[in-house]
């Protein structure tokens, strides 16, 4: 570990403890999560991949979204339809190759788990870990407020929120200019905000439209069938809240790239952070 | 730095392996027996948790005529083989009898008319399937707890077992009978009804004909069609797969609450 050097001419590089033992624990357990849920929802959606609006909806209704294989003649292609849009997405969406041959399927193999079609076995994987995400978002939750992580860490400051600095912050993002110095210190406005849209609003949506397709929780709480619109319309927003998800995931993993891949991988992993000094003015 | 560098390597190393690993160990940690029995475990917890924490006698809610769906699905068997099915809907099942018996005091055997002259329940409820659809329809049958207290259960009673007149495809032991099992919670539930009606007309053959079950706070393949004969039992280990159920000798689980 180096600490500043105030003796050289040129500044150095110091470490900072970045993310604490819990922060980072649950943030990969998070990442399992995520991962095997989105891979065994594929596997789930594929088994009946039509999407509706409210409390029912089966293939004889109109569906707001479908991902479906039409065959002509010998040949078999895929269609995804998104409302009056129809497109063509032979390959991936549809029909894609199983072991070598173009098949009936909305996502392809390789984005579901198992790989093969079995919904009893992406049912087991997604409950499963379904639990998990909970019982680790709990805890992250209760540390979250206990240790001051929201408030300290993720709770944007008074002078970020002006309209000129988030301003700055857009432009400074559109160029891939990253802070140094102290301002390294915290997180940016725009990450603060995307990192509490998830945790407050995605990922609970994630869980609250999921349950609301359990039967047995309807019974206990029919109030969630009204929140979301009914039974069909919270599997289309469980869909939806998923695709920008993973929206946020592509995203933050390009960040995370752009922005010093190894120096933000390190912080997540042993908590520490390089904070670059501050390029001496021209 | 030489330390930074290692530690780069192998990092990088870490992550190469772990997603190849990953890719390729899914299907085998799917079909690893260890792995599925660790899985299954949250079903046991979602069945404790909806049964600890969600009130026992909760209603599903009940919709109004004109949310019914314009098309009610057919799924699974859409009309059973075999010879005797055939005669019993030629005709128009004055022939067919509901056997109840196993663990009651009185075993009973009904006909439709029987049936039909019981107090009965009508109730407009979705059916969410397995697969992701749901479909409205109206029900009219009799409540299965009512059929049991005029039986009786016996003290070791457990579960209930429906025994179905369709062929849904080979099971693990050979025969691809449909089968459902309920426990006694789900079965004196108010809403678990034997229909024999849906949306104001005979049970169709498609649904079940003469009689189905409906189990509303679970999932589609709980509401066993073709329904012929109703065991009480302490237990269903011994019947076909073990699991309770056709699907569930296939690894869906019994408790379908979610």
């Amino acid at each position: 570990m180096t600490g500043p050097d105030h003796s050289s001419p040129q500044p150095k590089s110091e470490l900072v403890h970045r993310h604490s033992g819990v922060v980072r624990v649950t943030h990969w357990i998070n990442v399992l999560c995520l991962t095997v849920l989105l891979m065994s929802g594929l596997q789930i959606f594929n088994a009946h991949p039509r999407l509706y609006w409210g409390q029912y909806g089966a293939d004889a209704d109109h569906a707001v979204l479908s991902i479906e294989a039409e065959e002509t003649g010998d040949s078999v292609g895929g269609i995804t339809r998104i409302g009056s849009l129809s497109i063509p997405t032979t390959g991936i969406l549809g029909a894609s190759k199983v072991e070598g041959e173009l098949s009936p399927r909305a996502f392809p193999a390789w984005l579901t788990l198992p790989r093969y079609q079995d919904l009893a076995a992406g049912r087991r994987w997604h409950f499963f870990f379904a639990w998990l995400f909970v019982i680790n978002g709990f805890l992250y939750l209760i540390y979250g407020i206990v240790a001051g992580h929201f408030r300290r860490d993720l709770k944007p400051n008074a002078d970020q929120l002006t309209a000129r600095h988030l301003a700055r912050e857009i432009a400074d993002h559109a160029r891939l200019k990253f802070a140094r110095g102290d301002e390294a210190r915290r997180y940016n406005a725009l990450q603060k905000i995307a990192y509490l849209i998830v945790i407050f609003a995605l990922l609970p949506l994630m869980l609250a439209t999921g349950l609301t397709m359990s039967p047995g929780v309807n019974a206990a709480f029919p109030w969630m069938l009204d929140l979301f619109g009914g039974r069909q319309s919270a599997r289309t927003i469980h869909f939806i809240t998923a695709s920008l998800i993973v929206t946020f995931v592509a995203i933050h993993i390009a960040m995370v790239l752009v922005s010093g891949a190894w120096n933000n991988m390190r912080s997540m992993i042993t908590g520490y952070y390089a904070i670059k000094p501050e390029r001496p003015p021209a | 730095m030489s330390i930074l560098l290692s530690r780069r390597r192998f990092l990088g190393l870490s992550a190469v392996g772990t997603s190849a690993l990953f890719l390729n160990g899914c299907d085998r940690l799917t079909q690893n027996e260890d792995v599925q029995r660790v899985l299954e475990k949250a079903e046991t917890l979602t069945e404790t948790a909806q049964r600890t924490l969600l009130p026992r006698g909760a209603l599903a809610r009940e919709y109004t005529e004109a949310d019914l769906s314009p098309v009610f699905k057919v799924n699974g068997t859409s009309a059973p083989d075999g010879e005797e099915y055939a005669r019993l809907m030629a005709g128009n099942f004055a022939d067919w009898r509901l056997v109840v018996d196993g663990l009651v005091r009185q075993p009973l055997s009904l006909s439709l008319t029987d049936l039909k002259r019981l107090p009965s329940r009508t109730q407009i409820t979705r059916h969410d399937c397995v697969e992701g659809w749901s479909a409205i329809g109206k029900w009219t049958g009799v409540p299965l707890g009512l059929l049991l207290q005029s039986a009786g259960l016996l003290p070791n009673a457990r579960y209930i077992v429906f025994y179905c007149a369709d062929d849904l495809g080979a099971t693990l032991d050979g025969t691809g009978r449909y089968y459902e099992s309920l426990d006694l919670v789900d079965a004196f539930h108010p809403q678990t009804i034997l229909a024999y009606g849906m949306n104001g007309v005979d049970l169709p053959v498609g649904h079940g004909a003469p009689l189905r079950l409906r189990v509303e706070r679970q999932l589609g393949y709980k509401h066993a069609k073709y329904l012929m004969r109703i065991q009480v039992t302490d237990s269903f280990a011994a019947i076909a797969g073990g699991k309770g159920g056709f699907w569930e000798d296939l690894g869906y689980e019994w408790y379908a609450g979610i």
